[in-house]
């Protein structure tokens, strides 16, 4: 039995009430319903939201993290206020001051094979709004294996896309990806960086999708993918088929619980040690400070050119790490060398790359020069 | 002749070009073409045998090459192709999982080498 509206409820959702394709009964079924929204950054921000205006009966959100100030150019369900606050605390006091209404779950956890089976079980329908491909896969995995709707979406700096992957009535995640980019294959990464008002537009699509689903109006984009471009301002739709040889939801499937998905994707999907090349390769702000004190040091910074306005250490040498391997004659491996990024992820990979060339004397400034501003120069910013 | 759509993460290496001309009858005569246009977008789409890496995706129109004749699909002009890779999203994902593949730089690095020689 569908839970009935109150009087409150019946003037805060008029709106939707007067569109004969929710009306009383669809904003019932919405109140009846469930929602998990894994990750509330740039996607889950949007998400969680609107599915909470929109009177979602109980939403579920699953992160880890707490509030960084990095994150407020997307993440808008967050506020300078919450700085510092765990993110699901801070997006579940957002969500009742907009809805009082509904019920918020929160778990303030890593979403892990370990966990996302239990957590996952009791939703009506999961929205991914992870930032790895790990999780991405596990979130698939998981709507698989429980025979819920995956409403998907992912970012990269002006691309969106999104789709819902439901395997009970057409493709699933794998179906059109089988397998991740291998580790150091993922294009263009090393950039990285997102238009703030990308996730909002994709997070929007996400919760459209999801209404519908729940609903059971429209025509949601089950066998189908969603491609924008916002710099061109171009939506691309293609179909998307059931793939026959589909390792979870083809009739052959050999993957009947869920995996290692870090082993899987070659990557971790949650903060390890990040911004390190291991201890043996890795020198620490402070220490790099003493050095270059006493002792010649060649550094390299493998950031873009863009980022040197931001900031910059003098007498360095920028070659971005997309560069690095053509631009090696430029370097001495005789030569005591230390390499740098913004927070050292990067410059791990450009000193595996010398040490694989022949470099010897080269270390890896741990936590970039983003650790340089805060331990070493503080008139640097850190971005 | 048709045109090959290129996603951002890929257009550095197609000089920012957000779509590319492309000639021949077939799906692989057009990759061909495209990667000889842009040498350094071919490890980033096919694997060593040269097959297409499962992360990424061709359609033509609105149909995967998979559930068409792969890279033998016929194409005409005014085709319109589109390169899909797989994105993870967001951002600081980026710093994260870059973990290194130096094998597969240093191998560009001598064929690059070589062809230059």
């Amino acid at each position: 039995m569908l839970l009935e509206l109150n009087r409150d409820e019946i003037l805060r959702y008029s709106r939707h009430l007067l569109i004969p394709e929710v009306g009383l009964e669809g904003q019932r079924k919405l109140k009846n319903s469930s929602a998990l929204i894994v990750g509330t950054g740039g996607l889950g921000s949007p998400v969680a939201l609107y599915l909470a205006a929109a009177g979602i009966g109980r939403i579920g959100l699953v992160d880890y993290d707490v509030v960084d100030s990095s994150n407020l150019q997307r993440q808008v369900i967050h506020g300078t206020s919450t700085v510092g606050k765990l993110k699901v605390d801070s997006a579940r006091d957002k969500l009742v001051d907009l809805n009082p209404d509904i019920q918020v779950d929160v778990y303030n956890e890593p979403f892990t094979s370990e966990n996302a089976l239990r957590i996952a079980r009791d939703f009506d329908i999961i929205l991914d709004g992870t930032d790895n491909f790990p999780t991405r896969y596990l979130t698939n995995d998981v709507a698989v294996f429980l025979g819920k709707p995956n409403v998907y979406a992912s970012i990269y700096r002006f691309d969106g896309q999104a789709s819902v992957f439901y395997a009970k009535e057409g493709p699933c995640y794998r179906c059109l990806f089988p397998e991740p980019p291998p580790p150091g294959l993922v294009p263009s990464c090393a950039e990285g960086g997102v238009l703030g008002v990308l996730p909002g537009t994709m997070g929007t699509i996400q919760a459209t999708e999801a209404l519908k689903v729940l609903l059971g109006i429209g025509e949601p984009l089950i066998g189908k993918l969603l491609l924008y471009n916002a710099l061109d301002m171009t939506f691309d739709f293609v179909k998307l088929k059931k793939n026959p040889n589909c390792r979870v939801c083809g009739p052959n499937a050999d993957i009947k619980e869920l995996i290692d998905y870090e082993e899987f994707c070659g990557v971790p999907s949650h903060d390890h040690e990040e911004g390190s090349a291991g201890a043996n390769w890795d020198i620490t702000a402070t220490e790099l400070a003493e050095r270059v004190k006493t002792n010649h040091l060649k550094l390299v910074d493998v950031r873009e050119p863009h980022e040197l306005e931001i900031s910059r250490l003098p007498d360095a040498t920028n070659i971005p790490l997309g560069q690095l391997a053509a631009r090696l004659s430029e370097l001495d491996s005789a030569e005591e060398m230390v390499i740098f990024c913004k927070s050292g992820g990067r410059s791990a990979r450009g000193l595996e790359l010398l040490v694989s060339a022949g470099f010897k004397k080269v270390k890896n400034l741990k936590g970039g020069i983003n650790a340089w501003a805060k331990e070493v120069d503080t008139n640097l910013p850190v971005y | 002749m048709p045109v090959l759509r290129i996603p951002t993460p890929l257009r550095s290496y197609t000089s920012g070009q957000s779509e590319v001309n492309v000639s021949g009858l077939k799906i692989s005569d057009a990759l061909t073409d495209l990667t000889t246009q842009y040498p350094t977008i071919k490890p980033h789409i096919f694997n060593d045998g040269g097959e297409l890496r499962p992360f990424v995706n061709l359609f033509v129109g609105e149909h995967n090459i998979k559930d068409l004749q792969g890279v033998e699909t016929t194409i005409k002009d005014g085709d319109r192709l589109i390169l899909i890779p797989s994105i993870a999203g967001g951002s600081r994902h980026c710093e994260r999982t870059l973990r290194s593949n130096p094998q597969h730089d240093l191998r560009l690095l001598r064929r690059n080498k070589r062809s230059s020689q």
